[in-house]
């Protein structure tokens, strides 16, 4: 799969007003810019979580939402990984139990099972298989959640902050494990963050986000390099 | 059937059927922006704040043996609702119905969003992600909002006396036994059934604070 994710979004909120056009190619793309920027609310809408009042969003042929149109996929058919901020881990289920929850329904229960050992194996996490969220420890949860976005054989993967709460040693081993992850996929990922060494240690390429608009893009290097001082 | 053994099977049929109408009610509520939204929950709550008299006479209009339903009932079954024992659950049924209305639909509503939204993104179709997320997470609310209900159906009175009358062994609850009891001047009676009442109450509430504790996390 090669295929590019392109968005085109108008919300009203209020007063909030966003307004974004971007395409997203296979690989990482990072959402930059200050909280309230619109970037969180860009990732629900391309998830379908929120519905945009104009736009189109689709995924090479594939139009998952377009207003003109009158198309809107729902949610669970987009197959978009979603991975939060707050992480959203189901409480009640062990790591395994969330990570085989988005997998294909018609697997065994034994082969679900084992396919998500191995991706918590992969994560580095293997140990939590039958244990349930709030024992994790800092930097787990978030492994067991990107094991549980990858567990759907994803089209398109969307990570909002995932890392804010890490410390600098967590962040940069989660990044290189989902640095590995992405090009292995070989789709579309749009990460939101305001962490500079995140957006660089990550990004193939970078949208500058303010104020509900894209203000620049290029790849993070250059356009954070300026600033950094 | 004694007077404490059918207030036991009137609370738990009456608990049964508000708990299948009031849990569907709430869902609704708790998932869906309808149009008629606010009035619905008005009219679903009015139990909770009317007067036993009133809504004894509403259902009386509504179920008595004049009534279509009432008519309809007869017609299926061969006997009418009010003034039996069907009439004596409707009876409690309908003053449990606001409980599990309201603490059903604050226990699913107080399931974090996220969750719910996180299974959708998994592939969940909206039904999937309500039985597997939200029921589960709610599950211990949604219990004590049950407990709370059947507390209320096992002591209701005045609704009953109206839509059931007060026949002794076929609609004659505990707490209508207690009431004739004092009147007819045996105050052991009403003393034991009164302690009875009091000692399940206490124990469905202090059950119910458990259920509803803040987890720890």
């Amino acid at each position: 799969m090669s295929e590019i994710l392109s968005v085109t979004l108008a919300v009203r909120h209020g007063a909030f007003r966003l307004d974004v056009a971007f395409e997203a190619p296979p690989g990482i793309t990072i959402l930059f810019g200050p909280s309230g920027s619109g970037k969180s609310t860009t990732l629900a809408a391309i998830a379908g979580l929120i519905k945009p009042d104009r736009g189109r969003v689709s995924l090479g042929s594939d139009v998952w939402f377009d207003e003109a149109e009158r198309i809107d996929r729902p949610v669970h058919l987009r197959r978009v990984a979603f991975v939060f901020q707050s992480l959203a881990l189901f409480p009640h289920m062990s790591a395994a139990g969330n990570v085989a929850y988005g997998m294909d329904r018609t697997a065994t229960r034994d082969a679900q099972r084992k396919r998500a050992l191995e991706l918590l194996d992969r994560f580095r996490v293997a140990h939590l298989a039958d244990r349930r969220p709030s024992t994790y420890s800092g930097g787990e949860g978030q492994r067991v959640a990107l094991a549980r976005a990858f567990a759907m054989a994803p089209c398109a993967v969307l990570l909002d902050e995932p890392f804010s709460a890490m410390d600098r040693e967590l962040r940069q081993s989660l990044c290189a494990d989902l640095r590995a992850s992405a090009s292995e996929l070989g789709v579309p990922f749009i990460h939101v963050t305001h962490h500079r060494q995140e957006a660089r240690l990550l990004g193939d390429r970078l949208l500058f986000m303010d104020s509900g608009t894209l203000v620049a893009h290029g790849s993070p290097d250059e356009l954070l390099r300026v600033s950094d001082g | 059937m004694s007077p404490l053994s059918l207030s036991l099977f009137v609370a738990t049929v009456s608990t049964l059927l508000a708990a299948v109408v009031g849990l569907a009610i709430a869902t609704l509520f708790a998932t869906r922006r309808f149009p008629g939204r606010a009035l619905v929950d008005v009219l679903v709550t009015l139990p909770m704040v009317m007067p036993p008299t009133v809504l004894g006479y509403y259902l009386l209009v509504l179920l008595g043996r004049r009534s279509v339903i009432g008519r309809a009932f007869e017609f299926v079954t061969g006997s009418s609702i009010v003034f039996t024992r069907t009439g004596a659950v409707v009876a409690a049924a309908i003053g449990a119905l606001p409980i599990v209305i309201k603490s059903g639909r604050a226990a699913l509503e107080e399931v974090d969003p996220r969750l719910v939204a996180a299974a959708r993104t998994l592939g969940a179709s909206p039904w999937r992600a309500f039985l597997t997320v939200r029921l589960p997470l709610a599950a211990r609310g949604i219990i004590a909002a049950l407990m709370l209900a059947f507390a209320r159906a096992l002591g209701d009175f005045g609704v009953t006396l109206m839509v059931a009358g007060n026949i002794p062994g076929e609609t004659q609850t505990a707490s209508l036994a207690i009431f004739d009891a004092m009147l007819a001047q045996r105050d052991r009676d009403a003393l034991t059934l009164a302690i009875v009442l009091t000692l399940v109450a206490t124990a469905v509430l202090y059950t119910v604070n458990k259920l509803t504790e803040r987890r720890r996390t």
